[in-house]
Parts: structure tokens; C-alpha cells; sequence
């Protein structure tokens, strides 16, 4: 059972990397961002299934470093340079959001 | 021209580091275990994309928001991390049956 748990998990992987690098026609950079969002279905099965709430705050809290490195991807392709503005934005609110929800696992009120 | 090989090198290790890292972030059994394997692999990983961002573009405002990008992650994601884990550990969700030694447990248990 954990065998086949295995393979079905490598051949997932390696059919989508063999679509995405062989047949898939589009810029280097389009290529690398569908990398990052292949990651990021891994992190939202974490969000879904997680078997405490805790995954799930680690889940939501890794997806927003994800989509920092994103936009900064997104910004080079289209050459512009607000989607690392967002980006910034984007990590700092992460970060609230993060402690925010600690604290509320933790037990204690927002203004302890 | 070299910069731009230069940044694409940088950009591939960050993208390969986010990958392992979030497949981390499935395949552990703990809490605990996660957290610390997904938070430093895809943290890397972002400051990689950043960086390599940063060697493509110089020194314009994109090169500087990018460099900014860095710092605020390098400051936010560690203590993020540290609070997610302290809030699972006091809200009581178990560790793994394969774990050795928990000295947090056993400091707190000598301060009381």
C-alpha cells in the first residue's frame, strides 16, 4: 500500500514536469511560474486535509512566501515593476496574519 | 548578458529549493516536523527568485523593491514560525510516535 502510494505520487510528478518542460510551448519564465503553482496545489491539499488546525496555519503561512517569489517572477516576464510592490505588501500582511492566528490557537484574545 | 545567466542560475536553485521544500510539507508526519522542513526550505527558496531578480534587472527600482522583498522576508517568516509552533505545542496537539527527546515539555515542567 505505502509502495503504491509511492509511484502514484512519482508518476503525478514526473508527468506533469515531462508536460510542462516538452509539450507545454511558452516562455522559460511562464514555465518556472507553473512550477510554483504546481507547489502551491500541495499546499492548498495541506489547507483541505490538514488533520489539525495547525497544519493549516503552516499551510496558509507558506503560501504566502510562495506568492512572493511568484510575483517577482510575473514582474519579469511583463516587465514592470508593481507586482513586487504587491509582493511586499503581501509578506508583511502574511506575517500578521500568522501571529494573529497563533494567538487565537493559542487561546488568548487578539488584544492580550 | 551574464547577469541575465547569472539571475536565471539564482532563480533555478530558489524554484527547485520551494519545490522540496513544499513536497516536505506533505510527505512529514508531524506538525513540528513540517513546519521546520517547509518554513526554511521555501524562505530560501524566495530570497533565491528575489536575488536572482535582483542580478537581472541591477540597479533600477525593481532591483531595490526586490533587495527590500529580502529583508522583510529574512525578518518576518522565522518569527512567524517560532509563534506558530509554541501556539501548537501549548494548545496541546500531539507530537509523533517516532519522537525522542521534547525539551520544551520538560523545561516548562521544571519552571512549575
Amino acid at each position: 500500500m505505502k509502495i503504491l502510494r509511492w509511484v502514484l505520487g512519482l508518476i503525478f510528478i514526473a508527468l506533469f514536469f515531462y508536460y510542462n518542460f516538452f509539450i507545454f510551448q511558452g516562455d522559460i519564465i511562464f514555465k518556472l511560474i507553473n512550477i510554483i503553482l504546481f507547489s502551491s496545489l500541495f499546499v492548498l491539499f495541506r489547507v483541505i486535509f490538514g488533520p489539525s488546525p495547525a497544519d493549516r496555519i503552516v499551510a496558509v503561512d507558506i503560501l504566502g512566501i510562495l506568492i512572493v517569489g511568484m510575483l517577482a517572477l510575473m514582474g519579469l516576464h511583463y516587465e514592470n515593476d508593481f507586482f513586487v510592490d504587491v509582493g511586499l505588501i503581501w509578506a508583511l500582511l502574511s506575517f500578521i496574519a500568522s501571529l494573529a492566528f497563533a494567538k487565537i490557537l493559542e487561546g488568548r484574545s487578539l488584544d492580550d | 548578458m551574464i547577469n541575465e545567466t547569472i539571475g536565471m542560475i539564482f532563480i533555478f536553485v530558489g524554484i527547485a529549493f520551494d519545490f522540496f521544500g513544499v513536497l516536505g510539507l506533505v510527505r512529514l508526519p508531524d506538525v513540528y516536523n513540517r513546519l521546520q522542513a517547509a518554513t526554511k526550505c521555501v524562505t530560501f527558496g524566495s530570497a533565491g527568485i528575489l536575488f536572482g531578480a535582483f542580478i537581472m534587472q541591477g540597479f533600477s527600482s525593481f532591483g531595490f523593491k526586490a533587495l527590500l522583498g529580502i529583508a522583510f522576508i529574512f525578518l518576518t517568516a522565522p518569527v512567524a514560525a517560532h509563534a506558530i509552533s509554541r501556539a501548537a505545542h501549548r494548545s496541546g496537539i500531539p507530537l509523533s510516535n517516532k519522537t525522542v527527546v521534547d525539551f520544551y515539555k520538560k523545561d516548562h515542567e521544571l519552571k512549575e
